[in-house]
């Protein structure tokens, strides 16, 4: 079976809600959709103070080229344009808006029909996409059509589609793959059709059996799709991880994907690509896994973009009692929330109920250097040294290291016998060089 | 008797071919340096605090000696006496320099400003800051992990253990800015002394509108502009909701210190207000 | 409710703990100390037990008392360190011995240099190579195997194999004793098969690579295999080398101790490769039949310079064609 050659681990998977049919979680009162969706510059609001908008309206326009539009997911009243706590912890702008109805703009395909023919050229898909305000559900959340146009003198060869979803308790990805089988196939051809590539490659890990017979099931209606099963190992999703695991090709350290020839979208986006070409539908709705150990009823829902999480928590059975930390994404990578005031992102994958007992972290102890790290880390860095260098804001040495190779996967805390804090640290130290190569290049202008 | 004697004469002959070796190469290699660099370092308080903006003082010393006048070059640790000593072996005149000091721009200790989760991570306000807005709603003030106090070279600074906030030693503070650039909430500045230290400065850098920043602490300025108002030297601005005392105009009148309603202006050293005036008590920190 | 916690992911860890590790080391050792107690009896016992006991007291005492440092003995090395220095010694040796050995292998050898991670080299084998030097009588009578001996001090001795081989002794024991352990040595050292099956379960635990101990083995195996090949009149079989002496636990205990190893696979090559040269360097030409301590003692010196040259290859350095 596939996989990525170097490190990973194994962590336990805890898919709880595996298998569970999608449900719609009803409209809450009110909505707060963030303009900004993690990466790149906030949107500019289209709306204002006391706006009346139906479903899909556009209410904040890109701004500059790494950002994306934003649409609003409910119909109702525009009641103020204020900064609100997003899942960072910091205030960004976003819009409010009190539901009233569930009002959809005429333009928008609602009937259940699947539409399987597309006659758009290629720019017209990615305009499209553009407009439909598509980013990377997989979790970094990047603007879809940035990464669909490809830079002058490149060119793409194969187009990989991450099904693998390796962060444990998730099971968005694997719900939608079994329910929308024949949409996220389309959504792959007209992504073969905008980057004008023949073949695709869907690579979903092996404890999915359902989810690859049922893909590959629709993968023969069309031509030039494979479904590759993956071996279970974290971090198989991992961009970088998944073309090596597919294609064996490396991404050069430092480069894209598209240095290798290949573009990765997630199949969630795969299926919002779908929507916004053929149903006209924008990015306004994705599926999230409600999920932890002492959580009765896990479960995956369809929730508006926008709802806040302590809505999303209300109407799914609530908090339970022992719980101790709640985490926006999965447990590998996803943030701590301070609160559940904050709403649901495009790129909110799942609210995870940490346990009390586990939400803590063990006593820090001295590095005994077992090089447990070392051997795990998919990148081939060395996490202790990169920790160590961090700490002590040696930037040149971190550099030298190749610090900005990190996925920041976390792998290394993971299995680290004396709890260090490796990714912490070498996250800060990614920062600090970050900002050393930024203000170098500065200097060069 | 011949043993001791073929030893030493041998390990001496050694001895003294590398002495001659060591010579030749060290006036080969000996690099010409401007004497008065050693007279001007030795001057230095030799802390290499790098508040001067130069990587040690001996770099302060090279850059002293080379430029054509004093001006622009001060070393915060020594001060006034300092600079007139490196001027006299020089031979130059020394710039004036006000005396600064580190003011800590926040007042949201623990009972004024809610903790409404724990952190459990690396204790370092650069890592938090990183990671989110901090322990408290409040995500412009003091996170608290004490990155200014392990940046301190003088023991100066150091986080007051109830309210959680870092507290500036006014004796031992030499205004070197270390802790100004390891805050990543840029809450720390350095601020003109003042005559007998008085000081009056707005110990707030929120700048979330009033109503929001108000909930989620006592003591924060809200930018209601009352002290904008009562100001007749026209020291004070509102930006983001946000009052600034500029030091180079105020006066230490004191007028805005009465005016605000949050308590959020804050005035040190001054001596005790007549009775008349009630809202004096909770000024005094470090007095 | 109470208040949520907030931390940088991951919010998930693997369990794994340094006492997990080091019991597992613990438990890799067991097959090797009942065949220690077989063939050796009561002087196996009351060697490793005062080992053991006076590791974990001196850890104990100069963190109580002279470090005043964070305490750390529940994580279980000093039990390691001591069941290690306890297999490196042989069964008929006096307890005050015994004693000295443990002080230098936790005070100079671990402790002194701030505890567990920071030392240099692997404290069992400083205090084993102390005690060599310094009684090298008491440290090279080994006692003959006799199942359940009874006898302590007064055991009866024996040349080891390697002994035997050096000073071309004709009773060298045959291959099946070799394997189980049948004969004279270190208590620990003796059995290939019980260390084997300690390296068997250690894989599987993960607790340790395969890397040093398979490069050491290899690097010897091929050494003297060249040597014998060439003589096999003066030198003995590859195979004899193997299952002789210290190799075995040498190469799969004491090498792969984490904090003396390098980190990167290459280093570990680099570090075996080292191990097995100077092993066979020693045993075939230095003073000493054996030299596998005196072999991983210098590689332990070298490894914070491997370390720093010797980086793992990293994700997408590949070369463009």
């Amino acid at each position: 079976m596939k996989t990525f050659k170097m490190g990973g681990i194994h962590p336990e998977e805890c898919k709880f809600s595996a298998g569970k049919k999608t449900e719609v979680i009803s409209l809450p009162k009110q909505v707060v959709i963030p303009l900004r969706h993690y990466s790149g510059k906030p949107s500019i609001p289209e709306v204002a103070k006391g706006d009346m908008v139906k479903v899909g309206q556009l209410i904040g326009r890109a701004d500059g080229f790494v950002s994306a539009n934003v649409h609003s997911s409910v119909s109702g009243k525009v009641v103020k344009i204020d900064n609100a706590l997003d899942a960072f912890g910091y205030k960004n702008p976003a819009v409010f808006i009190d539901v009233i109805g569930d009002d959809w703009l005429e333009t928008i395909d609602l009937t259940p029909k699947v539409k399987r023919t597309c006659d758009l050229e290629s720019s017209e898909i990615i305009k499209k996409i553009a407009e439909s305000g598509i980013v990377g559900l997989g979790g970094a959340t990047f603007p879809t059509h940035v990464k669909l146009s490809v830079p002058a003198g490149k060119k793409a060869e194969v187009l990989i589609i991450n099904g693998a979803e390796c962060e444990p308790y998730l099971t968005c990805d694997h719900q939608l793959m079994l329910e929308k089988g024949e949409e996220i196939i389309i959504g792959i051809t007209i992504l073969m059709k905008a980057i004008q590539v023949k073949r695709a490659l869907v690579g979903i890990e092996a404890n999915k059996p359902d989810a690859i017979l049922n893909i590959e099931k629709w993968a023969k209606t069309v031509e030039g799709v494979e479904v590759i099963p993956l071996k279970v190992k974290y971090p198989q999703g991992s961009e970088k991880q998944l073309i090596q695991a597919l294609t064996g090709r490396e991404v050069p350290s430092g480069g894209l994907p598209i240095d290798v020839g290949a573009i990765v979208q997630n199949v969630a986006t795969t299926f919002a690509v779908y929507e916004a070409v053929q149903k006209n539908k924008p990015l306004i709705e994705r599926v999230i896994t409600v999920t932890g150990k002492s959580v009765p009823e896990p479960g995956n829902y369809w929730v508006r973009v926008g709802t806040p999480l302590s809505h999303v928590v209300e109407k799914t059975g609530g908090i339970p009692e022992d719980t101790g930390k709640i985490v926006a994404g999965g447990p590998m990578m996803g943030r701590a929330l301070p609160n559940l005031e904050i709403s649901v992102a495009k790129g909110t994958a799942a609210v995870l109920f940490i346990p009390s007992s586990e939400s803590g972290r063990g006593k820090v102890q001295n590095c005994i250097r077992c090089a447990k790290c070392v051997f795990h880390c998919p990148m081939g860095l060395e996490p202790y040294l990169l920790m160590n260098r961090s700490e002590k804001n040696l930037l040149d040495e971190l550099e030298q290291n190749r610090v900005m190779d990190c996925i920041e996967c976390g792998s290394c805390s993971y299995v680290c016998p004396s709890n260090r804090p490796l990714v912490d640290y070498i996250r800060y130290g990614k920062l600090k060089v970050g900002e050393l190569i930024r203000s170098r290049k500065v200097q060069q202008l | 008797m011949n043993l001791i004697l073929v030893s030493v004469l041998s390990l001496g002959g050694i001895g003294a071919v590398s002495a001659i070796i060591l010579y030749f190469i060290s006036q080969k290699f000996q690099v010409e340096e401007d004497s008065r660099i050693e007279e001007v370092e030795a001057a230095l308080p030799g802390a290499n605090c790098g508040g001067c903006g130069f990587p040690g003082c001996r770099a302060f010393a090279a850059a002293c000696v080379k430029a054509d006048s004093l001006e622009n070059l001060a070393c915060p640790v020594g001060g006034m006496p300092t600079m007139e000593k490196v001027a006299n072996i020089l031979g130059k005149t020394a710039m004036p320099v006000e005396p600064l000091i580190a003011v800590v721009r926040c007042g949201g200790s623990c009972e004024h400003r809610e903790r409404t989760n724990r952190y459990d991570g690396v204790k370092s306000c650069a890592i938090v800051h990183n990671l989110y807005g901090g322990e408290t709603d409040c995500s412009w003030g003091c996170l608290g992990y004490g990155d200014c106090e392990n940046s301190c070279t003088f023991d100066a600074i150091h986080i007051n253990p109830i309210t959680l906030l870092p507290e500036v030693d006014e004796e031992k503070c030499t205004a070197c800015g270390a802790c100004v650039k390891a805050c990543p909430k840029n809450i720390i500045q350095l601020r003109k002394k003042g005559h007998k230290s008085r000081r009056i400065y707005v110990n707030c850098v929120n700048q979330d509108k009033g109503a929001v920043n108000k909930k989620v602490c006592d003591v924060a300025c809200i930018g209601c502009s009352k002290c904008f108002n009562v100001c007749a030297y026209d020291a004070i601005s509102i930006h983001n909701n946000l009052a600034y005392i500029d030091d180079k105009k105020c006066t230490l009148c004191r007028k805005c210190v009465e005016v605000c309603p949050t308590n959020s202006i804050l005035e040190l050293n001054f001596p005790p207000r007549k009775p008349k005036v009630e809202e004096t008590s909770n000024v005094v920190l470090n007095g | 409710m109470n208040k949520l916690v907030v931390s940088p992911s991951p919010h998930v860890h693997s369990g794994n703990s340094i006492q997990k590790e080091m019991k597992s080391v613990l438990i890799a050792l067991i097959p090797a100390y009942l065949v220690a107690l077989y063939y050796f009896g009561v002087g196996a016992l009351i060697v490793s037990v005062t080992s053991v006991l006076s590791c974990v007291l001196f850890e104990y005492l100069i963190q109580n008392f002279i470090l005043k440092g964070e305490k750390t003995i529940t994580d279980c090395s000093a039990i390691v360190t001591g069941l290690l220095l306890a297999f490196n010694l042989p069964s008929n040796l006096p307890i005050w011995i015994v004693i000295i050995g443990a002080l230098v292998a936790i005070g100079v050898g671990k402790m002194s240099f701030g505890g567990l991670g920071n030392n240099p080299f692997n404290p069992a084998l400083v205090g084993r190579v102390f005690l060599l030097i310094s009684f090298p009588v008491q440290m090279t009578s080994w006692p003959r195997p006799i199942p359940f001996n009874p006898a302590y001090m007064d055991a009866e001795t024996s040349a080891t194999a390697l002994t035997a081989l050096k000073e071309h002794l004709e009773n060298i024991p045959s291959a099946l004793d070799m394997f189980i352990g049948n004969m004279g040595g270190s208590m620990g050292e003796v059995s290939t098969l019980a260390l084997l099956l300690g390296f068997a379960y250690l894989l599987y635990r993960r607790t340790i690579s395969w890397h040093i101990p398979i490069t050491i083995l290899s690097t010897v195996f091929v050494m003297t295999g060249i040597f014998y090949l060439v003589d096999p009149q003066t030198y003995a079989s590859p195979l004899v080398h193997l299952m002789t002496g210290g190799l075995m636990l040498g190469a799969i205990f004491m090498a792969t101790d984490f904090v003396t190893s390098p980190m990167t696979k290459r280093g570990m090559f680099v570090y075996g490769i080292g191990i097995g040269v100077i092993t066979v360097v020693i045993r075939l030409f230095g003073s000493y039949p054996e030299g596998v301590s005196f072999a991983i003692l210098i590689m332990n010196a070298f490894t914070p310079l491997i370390n720093t040259y010797i980086k793992p290859k990293r994700f997408g350095e590949v070369r463009k064609k």
